[in-house]
């Protein structure tokens, strides 16, 4: 009665996303240039408020999404893990700007060639910087992936488990 | 309004021994002299009313180990003999006049004189370039890495250091 495609558990998966989707709180973890495309999507020109996602959490603990937004390096890497960790699920992770996608122009001693070698990640926003449109696009596939999500995917898995699977 | 008398002119003046060599290139005044010579001539640039360079506005320095030397001019004019130099760059508001001071540092157990003592500017940046470079300076009150971690191994702006090593401290080496 209670299997994957249930209709009371799709109906409840369903409404569960539609609100997960629509009060995103997110965690800004504005390190270089992208943080200023980030503070134009944030304010009223763009107004990321129009996608329920606001308002930004200054602890970890009351954000459901890691916005890294900007150069990561080698020095900065384990501190970006325990925010991850310090996150509480369910949580999204957003990688801003090409940097923290696959490490841009940067190919040096110092720099974290993508953050996905760290921390799993939902949504990559290429573009050095993205534009405020191109963030949007993004946040809009990010809330796509949260109204798909099922209540079968288990919670409390730790970072290192799915960052395992991630290198597999 | 008189041409200001040359800072580098003062300097060889007073230090006949402890200057290797001058040059000037469009406006930019140049001084060369040796380690032992270092931080007398820094107090002295310092002190002297007539230079009064109160402001360490930069130090840095240069790898020339794959510099083509004796073949080519280097773009200061002057042909690195050694390995390292430490360059710093001096500013006396009181004279709006600006001088840069060159020292040549062997690749054998790199070191200079401390310059922290008479500018305090000068303790970052020497931290900086103990981190890039690896070049020590006697006297620094704490040279520890400015801008690399601790376990980091190597000095990454030299020359010999490989492109492509990576020392991440978390995730993949590649």
């Amino acid at each position: 009665m209670f299997g994957q495609a249930n209709w009371l558990t799709t109906k409840v998966d369903s409404a569960v996303g539609w609100a997960r989707k629509f009060s995103i709180f997110q965690y800004p973890f504005v390190t270089a240039c992208c943080g200023m495309e980030y503070m134009a999507t944030a304010c009223s020109h763009y107004d990321v408020d129009r996608f329920g996602a606001g308002f930004p959490r200054f602890s970890p603990r009351q954000a459901d999404v890691l916005f890294v937004v900007g150069t990561i390096s080698h020095k900065m890497a384990p501190v970006l893990k325990k925010i991850y960790d310090q996150m509480a699920d369910p949580k999204w992770v957003v990688a801003f700007g090409v940097c923290t996608c696959t490490g841009g122009f940067y190919d040096n001693y110092a720099t974290v060639m993508g953050i996905d070698t760290i921390i799993p990640v939902d949504v990559y926003i290429p573009g050095c910087p993205p534009r405020p449109e191109n963030v949007l696009d993004g946040l809009m596939k990010l809330q796509a992936k949260i109204q798909a999500q099922h209540s079968g995917t288990p919670l409390g898995t730790s970072s290192e488990a799915i960052a395992a699977g991630l290198h597999a | 309004m008189p041409e200001p008398a040359l800072f580098s002119a003062r300097i060889q003046a007073q230090f006949p021994a402890g200057v290797l060599a001058t040059h000037q290139f469009r406006g930019d005044d140049t001084v060369v002299v040796r380690p032992e010579a270092l931080r007398e001539v820094a107090q002295f640039l310092r002190d002297d009313p007539a230079c009064a360079c109160l402001v360490l506005s930069d130090a840095t320095a240069v790898d020339y180990l794959k510099y083509p030397s004796g073949q080519e001019q280097s773009p200061s004019g002057t042909v690195p003999t050694t390995r390292f130099e430490v360059v710093y760059h001096l500013y006396s508001l009181e004279h709006n006049q600006r001088v840069r001071v060159k020292v040549p540092v062997e690749a054998a157990a790199p070191q200079v004189e401390s310059l922290t003592p008479v500018w305090p500017a000068a303790n970052w940046f020497e931290r900086e370039i103990w981190d890039m470079f690896g070049i020590r300076f006697a006297g620094h009150p704490n040279l520890k890495r400015l801008l690399m971690y601790e376990e980091f191994d190597g000095h990454p702006l030299r020359k010999d250091y490989p492109v492509t090593k990576r020392q991440p401290l978390i995730g993949p080496a590649t």
